[in-house]
């Protein structure tokens, strides 16, 4: 193991990620659990000659990372779920102006105020879009405070390769969590030249910039639809990852994301000892979500059943019953209110699924 | 005195003319959309004769906000970004915290800055943003068919006050001015209205001051300048202009709300010793 | 395979979360792979409070302590909720100066350290968790005294030299109560 490594925070590596990769402005407002990050942020981005604003709101801290995408800068939010529920608004027209951004939301539990506890509740709404009209936001799911760092590293380079806002959907377990981190393959870098369409005060000699999201006629809006929906199918074919662990031999696939995946691979390693042919599938990118090698599990012999466990009631699931498209049986197995698993919860349902593939106990049927 | 500029020519057939009156370099060559009597028409051209005067076009960044002006970057010629409603003052702040050397251009309406926007308006003036903000209030929602705005007076009759304004139902109109004055980050704000000449020039004389309040750093800078909706109103253009002069001033009194430059100077003149007093505006004078 | 378990717990403002930082960071020096994980109630002062501290030569899979092989209590509510969840084999340190129960378990090994009186021998009762963490790892010895110092100077900043001082007796003094008992 190196001798690289530090001890942090998910939140503040979070931080360390977006300063090596050049991130400039941030703008935020206090929640839990996500408080490390502006805390971090107002201390240190300053030495990497950026700007912190403690901001009124989080619609204001959203619009304020429009304002300073559009003039050029790499620039990041963070929040937790209902905060996030705020910046949709700007999260729409940022999409809509194709402006690069990172938002990060340390997920935790609602609906509503919720509690301060890791959840998986804000899935739908960072997959699908999650604010009004139709566009996509590429999101990464950590699980670890190392890929917290390495993440918001990737979104940022993301975010600008796609003019495109990306997401690092996290949860308070691993925000809240300290861990070993090698910042050793994040080089600091120098963020890209933006002149040719950013805001700036160097308008002599060029035409004028607009960056615009309203188009009245029809006529004119219908190709920037267009335009929009083939970005997202190129993302779609260019972007998804996944990881894997012990699926090779796998009789039964759990399916997880965030710190639930923590305690699948705890559950996989005890499973095994007792003879349960165990593998996870870990997707990186939620969206784009990875249907194609899901569906390449469940076409094969080997598989009998495959499982998703999420802290919330039933979300992911959705996508991987869309990838398996009935050719093996789904279950779910989730937790509620903001308690964590722990591998003998997983294991339980399992030895089930094990007896009987079709257990109703926890099928996932699409009502 | 101003120096007097070099007399510009055009050719217009082949004839020689010399040009006494033409559009300011920093609009477009679009003409304006807005309704006969609107006076946004008027507002645009101010701000424009101002930024070219301070020779600083290509320097400007605008936010276009939502309501009558959504589309105020088709006229104006500089870089613009078009913001959410009520949020342009967040964004202006992106842009100006990122590119300071930017002059920032916020351009918005009543229910954009004093309604949907009041908590991004109150904490940019409050954070001393260097930004400059034409607030046109209408008293009342153009874009959207004449409903009330936060501005819209006591008795006066729109479509979600149907029998007029009653302050026991929604309240009373409200002051922006007069708030953002009570802020130190702003450096300038005032309140002008634009029904007749002598108004409008003294409107441009503010919009240069505020300008100004920005480029020399000294903090945020607004002004407030009283329009119609002749339309909306359904009163015709002359009696909408009136109506502004005659009863939304008693509302909302023109003036200067703050003004850093004045008080700079009324310190200059208690700090200068009593025997200096002649020569000093001996100075103003030149 | 090395796979330690522990929760540290007290009330908030004893130092629990700052001793699992500790042992967590000592872990990580010495190569393991570590994970540390608060838990506590809106009260960060006076309420309960708790952490998880996972040390592995393995990488970790759940960061929380589901079957501790190491708990420290620092106060009686804390023995009450954890001493019955002490793994087989485990450790268990009590801090007697707040909770007077003792353990009926004959499969566990607990250890009784009047922790607030040996911090303020040592010179400052708020280094109560460190005396605690100084007879825990006495008895659990996975990572070396040597590391828990290089962990207190990182937590602590240089300037605080007093205090990193203070701390490092304190961890020494928890240490030799246990091992002269």
């Amino acid at each position: 193991m190196s001798a690289q490594r530090v001890f942090m925070k998910g939140n503040e590596a979070a931080c360390e990620g977006a300063f090596r990769a050049g991130c400039k402005f941030f703008a935020g407002y206090p929640i839990t659990p996500q408080n490390e990050v502006p805390e971090y942020m107002s201390k240190h981005i300053w030495d990497h000659g950026g700007t912190f604003i403690q901001s009124e709101s989080e619609v204001a801290a959203i619009n304020m990372l429009m304002g300073a995408s559009a003039a050029g800068a790499r620039a990041m939010t963070s929040s937790s779920s209902p905060g996030i529920s705020l910046k949709q608004e700007g999260i729409s027209y940022i999409a809509m102006s194709e402006l690069p951004c990172v938002v990060m939301n340390v997920v935790r539990c609602g609906p509503g105020l919720g509690n301060i506890a890791p959840h998986q509740g804000d899935y739908f709404q960072a997959t699908r879009g999650g604010g009004h009209g139709d566009y996509r936001t590429i999101t990464l799911a950590p699980n670890s405070v190392q890929e917290m760092a390495q993440f918001v590293y990737l979104a940022f380079e993301l975010a600008d390769k796609w003019r495109n806002p990306a997401l690092v959907l996290s949860d308070g377990t691993i925000g809240q969590m300290m861990e070993p981190v090698d910042f050793s393959e994040m080089p600091y870098v120098e963020p890209p030249d933006k002149s040719d369409w950013c805001l700036n005060a160097h308008q002599e000699g060029r035409e004028r910039h607009l960056i615009t999201t309203i188009y009245l006629l029809a006529e004119d809006m219908a190709p920037v639809h267009e335009r929009l929906v083939k970005k997202y199918e190129r993302i779609k074919k260019a972007e998804v990852r996944y990881t894997d662990y012990m699926s090779d031999d796998a009789e039964i696939l759990i399916v997880a994301i965030g710190s639930p995946s923590r305690v699948a691979r705890s559950a996989i390693k005890a499973g095994r000892e007792e003879g349960l042919k165990l593998g996870l599938l870990r997707p990186i990118t939620v969206w784009p979500f990875p249907y194609g090698v899901i569906r390449q599990y469940a076409e094969s012999d080997r598989v009998k059943a495959i499982v998703v466990t999420e802290m919330n009631w039933g979300q992911m699931v959705e996508d991987v019953a869309m990838a398996v498209s009935g050719k093996k049986p789904v279950h779910f197995v989730p937790k509620h209110g903001g308690l964590t698993f722990t591998p003998e919860d997983m294991l339980e349902p399992i030895r089930a699924i094990r007896e009987n593939p079709m257990n109703p106990e926890t099928l996932w049927v699409q009502t | 005195m101003e120096a007097v500029p070099e007399k510009k020519r055009v050719t217009v057939d082949g004839q020689d003319y010399e040009l006494v009156f033409g559009r300011p370099a920093s609009l477009t060559s679009k003409p304006f959309t807005y309704c006969p009597g609107c006076n946004h028409g008027t507002i645009h051209r101010l701000v424009a004769e101002v930024i070219d005067e301070l020779g600083i076009q290509h320097r400007c960044v605008g936010m276009a906000s939502v309501g009558c002006s959504v589309f105020s970057y088709e006229f104006f010629d500089f870089d613009f970004i078009s913001c959410a409603h009520g949020r342009a003052l967040a964004v202006a702040t992106g842009v100006k915290r990122v590119q300071p050397d930017t002059v920032v251009l916020s351009y918005q309406g009543d229910g954009d800055l004093a309604a949907i926007g009041t908590a991004e308006t109150i904490h940019a003036a409050n954070r001393g943003e260097r930004i400059t903000t034409i607030f046109v209030n209408n008293a009342i929602y153009g874009m959207t068919g004449g409903q009330m705005a936060p501005t819209t007076i006591i008795g006066q009759r729109t479509t979600t006050t149907p029998e007029g304004r009653d302050e026991h139902r929604i309240g009373w109109p409200i002051r922006m001015s007069e708030m953002l004055a009570l802020l130190p980050g702003v450096a300038f704000v005032a309140r002008t209205t634009c029904h007749d000449a002598k108004s409008i020039l003294k409107t441009k004389v503010a919009i240069k001051k505020a300008f100004r309040a920005q480029l020399e750093d000294r903090g945020f800078s607004m002004v407030e300048i009283l329009s119609n909706c002749n339309v909306n109103w359904r009163m015709t253009p002359q009696d909408a202009v009136n109506w502004v002069g005659e009863e939304m001033t008693k509302v909302f009194p023109p003036g200067t709300y703050k003004d850093v430059f004045a008080e700079d100077q009324e310190k200059a003149r208690a700090d200068a010793p009593s025997k200096t007093k002649a020569q000093s505006s001996e100075k103003t004078e030149v | 395979m090395l796979l330690e378990e522990y929760i540290f717990a007290g009330f908030g403002g004893q130092g629990i979360m700052t001793i699992g930082q500790f042992a967590a960071y000592a872990g990580m020096i010495q190569g393991y792979d570590t994970a540390w994980i608060p838990s506590y109630g809106p009260e960060s002062r006076g309420g309960t409070a708790n952490c998880n501290v996972v040390i592995s030569d393995d990488v970790i899979g759940s960061p929380h302590t589901h079957s501790p092989n190491g708990v420290i209590v620092m106060n009686a509510p804390s023995f009450d909720r954890f001493e019955p969840e002490v793994r087989k084999g485990g450790v268990l340190v009590v801090n007697t100066n707040l909770a007077t129960q003792s353990s009926e378990r004959s499969d566990i090994k607990a250890a009784y350290v009047p922790c607030a009186d040996i911090a303020l021998e040592v010179g400052n009762e708020i280094l109560v968790s460190v005396v605690a963490l100084g007879a825990f790892n006495a008895l659990k010895k996975v990572v070396s005294d040597e590391n828990m110092e290089q962990a207190i100077k990182w937590k602590i900043p240089q300037a605080r030299k007093d205090l990193i001082d203070l701390n490092v007796r304190a961890y020494y003094a928890g240490k030799e109560y246990l091992e002269s008992t």
